[in-house]
């Protein structure tokens, strides 16, 4: 635990990537098992315990500090982890920490009512770095600027092995991973991982660059297909086991029934996860009714029911085909659906047209009269890679929507942005009222974020803890991706993916959306 | 109502301390820039703040200097004037004014941790202290400075082919800083960016060994390997800084405490080293100057005029203009 301590904290100052994967690459050589495993497993945050809400860490604290003195100085601070570290007013030094191994099988054995105490003990007896890390661990979520692909690259570089060999296991493995050390040590051979028992990294496209990309692609290299507005998901069957996996690997099979139980016959497949009936894709919304559950309705599959539209093919039955061109495997995949009857799936249809202008005007009428997001456009020649590589897939995604909202509200941000007003919640004339439409806390460059803030704490009308409500003055042009009705907000409309386009410091207040306009967009 | 109000003026003797703007009278407490302005008439000090003043803004930045020694009374009109020592800086003073029987104690910025660049700070029994309060937040505990110091000096062994840049406000602490390293055996020589030199120098002459120092110059680029080097905090993103080998940016301030802090200012090696009292320091010295009426000058008033309350003491902040939200730390 303490070794793990100061990896943390070193990768949470260290700016470089390169030395970050030293780092843990160093972390993962020098350490025992299975201590190591599981911090891999806590880095790539894959480590399933009962993790405990933020506000019960705070509730600990609050039994031993004051309350009014910890609300000003998580304002300060910015981040509740760090702020319990920094407070927490006991420190009993020292007394021997216990591996991480240890730690964690602690707190999955221990009762729920009992975790506040053991917390409670191990606050005292860790230094501060040594809190903040403890609480990151119990909490979930460490946001250190590592990513799981990260710290699989480390793994590789200590194991002198191949990033895309670890990836292709990686889904099949369980933390502590004994197997996949041992084998990284030269100790044993690679685990071998039945392809029909995990899930398989994706490929991933790249945003295309309108100016530089389309002057140097030639129109009749690539496929072109509708981008789809659902979720990204893959299919693993092999006659007996049926599975459905998100796009980073969670298997959410259990929230399909009604996708899980149509599948006939075997491979791995790559397609879209949408909601309608006969094969008409609802909104976003409707999908949306059917995600992050744990069970589902019976009601609610008549009134959404999925599908799932696949647009490629990693496994023909057992035969691994991700090495083939992308024209190979799409005949392939013709081929497996005319072998296999589905209910539940259907194929993405490819788009005919001559130049990159004519895909620019399917692409605009298609996001206007159907809703879809954009195109994609893939190389016919593209193996399939896991990850993202260059210059195989690209993204097309159609124009966003603009509107001109009023500042209203501020507040301070977290992380990296502790010490700026970053979050701005914005809003739209009602008659003579402005209502808030959303929130927003991207979309601005490092210059323009400082301008804001300069203009909140000029401009602060009252402060309600970390929020400050400003001078409904400050015209702010805002991109988003569609409106949809909710009622979670006073304004009865909510917007998708909103960010900053524009700071309209020329305009005034007075000219700004209204209701109306933005009712418009439903 | 006191002799003193809450912008620091004592009407009676038309004196202020530390003010903002030039005035007649001015106490000043010590050489920080938020303290020692430019252009007073007369300025009552330190004999080492005054030279600090002079080093910085040249020997005519007062009309008349008039140095008072640490716990020697000087009166005007019918107000003493008596300065302690504050531990902030070299030359640092606390104000204790006196009048018809009340004491007010001003400390101006200080710590209560040991500091071998300056005289060490002293309670003064008063009635009314106006206290800073940069560091006043209870998440705000100072680890000690030679544990910090302890990490420079780890990351410099185990990094022997970078440099170790380290930002540090050149007055008073980068003279601390050097201190500490050669209190914890550090001999080698100091490579010292331009803006520091004079400051060092300036303690040199006052009696703080700082041992061997050297400009960062171009000229002596190839000696940066392993070195450490010392730099205002504004230069270590700045285009000098491209001279060093690789470097670990570090920074020796209160702030550190806070990661997000360090990140903001991509700092990879944040030294928890500082001049103000933390949070424990700011309640001691309440405690035992045995004051029953506390003004707050400048930092997170807030939180100390609660804390304060909560004592059962009269507390009350001052919002002072000009003074550095985030101390010269």
């Amino acid at each position: 635990m303490k070794e793990f301590a100061v990896l943390l904290d070193k990768l949470a100052l260290t700016p470089s990537r390169n030395r970050k994967i030293d780092m843990m690459a160093a972390y993962f050589r020098d350490t025992p098992d299975p201590d190591r495993g599981i911090a891999l497993a806590i880095l790539t945050d894959n480590l399933s315990f009962a993790h405990l809400k933020a506000s019960k860490i705070k509730e600990v604290a609050k039994a031993h500090v004051d309350e009014h003195l910890f609300k000003l100085s998580y304002d300060y601070v910015g981040d509740l982890g760090e702020t319990v570290a920094l407070i927490w007013p006991y420190y009993k030094e020292g007394e021997e920490l216990t591996s991480l191994a240890d730690l964690i099988e602690e707190l999955n054995a221990v009762k729920k009512k009992d975790l506040p105490d053991v917390i409670e003990r191990y606050l005292t007896i860790c230094n501060p770095n040594e809190r903040w890390a403890l609480i990151k661990l119990v909490t979930g979520g460490l946001r250190i600027g590592v990513s799981a692909r990260l710290a699989k690259t480390a793994l590789a570089k200590m194991g002198d092995e191949d990033l895309q060999e670890i990836e292709e296991i990686w889904h099949g493995l369980e933390p502590p991973y004994q197997r996949l050390f041992d084998w990284l040590d030269d100790k044993t051979d690679k685990p071998e991982i039945k392809h029909s028992e995990t899930f398989h990294p994706l490929m991933l496209s790249n945003p295309i660059d309108e100016i530089k990309d389309f002057e140097k692609l030639k129109p009749e290299h690539f496929q072109v297909e509708w981008k789809w507005d659902g979720i990204r998901v893959q299919i693993v069957m092999d006659g007996e086991k049926k599975a459905m996996y998100s796009r980073t690997g969670d298997d959410i099979s259990h929230a399909f029934p009604d996708v899980i139980e149509a599948l006939e016959g075997s491979a791995v497949l790559d397609g879209e996860l949408l909601v309608g009936h006969d094969f008409e894709p609802d909104s976003f919304n409707h999908l949306q009714q059917r995600l992050n559950r744990k069970t589902v309705s019976k009601k609610m599959m008549e009134e959404n029911p999925a599908f799932v539209r696949v647009y490629d093919v990693l496994f023909d039955g057992d035969e691994d085909v991700r090495e083939l061109a992308l024209s190979e495997r799409r005949k392939r995949l013709e081929a497996w659906f005319e072998a296999n009857a589905q209910t539940r799936l259907d194929l993405s249809q490819m788009l005919d047209f001559k130049d990159w202008d004519e895909l620019r005007g399917i692409r605009e009428r298609g996001a206007d009269e159907h809703g879809h997001e954009g195109v994609m456009i893939k190389l016919k020649t593209s193996p399939y890679v896991p990850g993202r590589p260059k210059g195989l897939w690209y993204k097309w995604k159609r124009d966003p929507y603009y509107a001109d909202a009023i500042l209203m509200y501020a507040q301070r941000g977290h992380g990296k942005r502790s010490s700026f007003y970053s979050d701005y919640t914005f809003g739209v004339w009602k008659g003579n009222e402005i209502v808030p439409i959303g929130k927003a806390y991207f979309g601005f460059t490092d210059e323009e974020l400082k301008e804001l803030d300069k203009f909140v704490r000029k401009n602060t009308l009252n402060r309600f803890g970390p929020v400050r409500e400003v001078k409904k003055e400050l015209v702010l042009e805002v991109a988003f991706d569609s409106v949809h009705e909710s009622s979670r907000h006073k304004s009865g409309i909510a917007l998708r993916f909103p960010r900053i386009h524009r700071i309209r410091w020329d305009k005034p207040a007075q000219e700004a959306d209204t209701i109306e306009t933005m009712r418009a967009f439903l | 109502m006191s002799f003193l109000n809450h912008q620091l003026h004592i009407g009676r003797i038309d004196a202020y301390i530390d003010p903002m703007v030039p005035r007649d009278l001015a106490i000043i407490t010590h050489g920080h820039a938020d303290h020692a302005r430019f252009g007073h008439k007369h300025v009552i000090a330190t004999h080492e703040t005054i030279e600090i003043m002079k080093v910085r803004y040249g020997e005519n930045c007062a009309e008349r200097f008039e140095p008072l020694a640490l716990r020697e009374t000087k009166r005007i009109g019918d107000v003493d004037i008596t300065l302690y020592p504050a531990g902030h800086v070299l030359g640092s003073a606390q104000v204790l004014l006196e009048h018809a029987g009340e004491r007010i104690v001003v400390t101006g910025d200080y710590k209560r941790g040991e500091d071998s660049t300056c005289e060490d700070f002293e309670v003064v029994p008063c009635d009314i202290l106006v206290t800073e309060a940069t560091f006043g937040l209870p998440v705000f505990q100072h680890p000690s400075p030679q544990e910090e110091i302890g990490k420079l000096l780890q990351s410099v062994e185990n990094n022997p082919t970078r440099s170790h840049l380290v930002g540090a406000y050149a007055l008073g602490k980068a003279q601390r800083v050097i201190r500490l390293l050669r209190e914890a055996g550090y001999d080698k020589p100091i490579y010292l960016h331009g803006a520091q030199e004079k400051l060092c120098n300036f303690y040199q002459e006052h009696g703080v060994d700082l041992g061997d120092l050297r400009k960062a110059t171009l000229d002596n680029k190839g000696d940066f390997e392993g070195a450490i080097v010392i730099a205002p905090p504004s230069a270590l993103k700045d285009r000098w800084s491209r001279r060093f080998p690789d470097p670990v940016v570090s920074m020796a301030s209160g702030w550190m405490q806070v990661k997000q802090r360090a990140r903001q200012r991509g700092c990879e090696l944040p030294l928890v080293i500082s001049d103000h009292a933390d949070w424990n320091e700011l309640i001691d010295t309440i405690r035992d100057t045995g004051a029953k009426k506390i003004w707050v000058t400048h930092g997170r008033e807030d939180a100390l005029v609660y804390q304060c309350r909560e004592m059962g003491l009269e507390a009350e902040p001052l919002s002072l203009q000009g003074r550095d939200e985030d101390g010269e730390d």
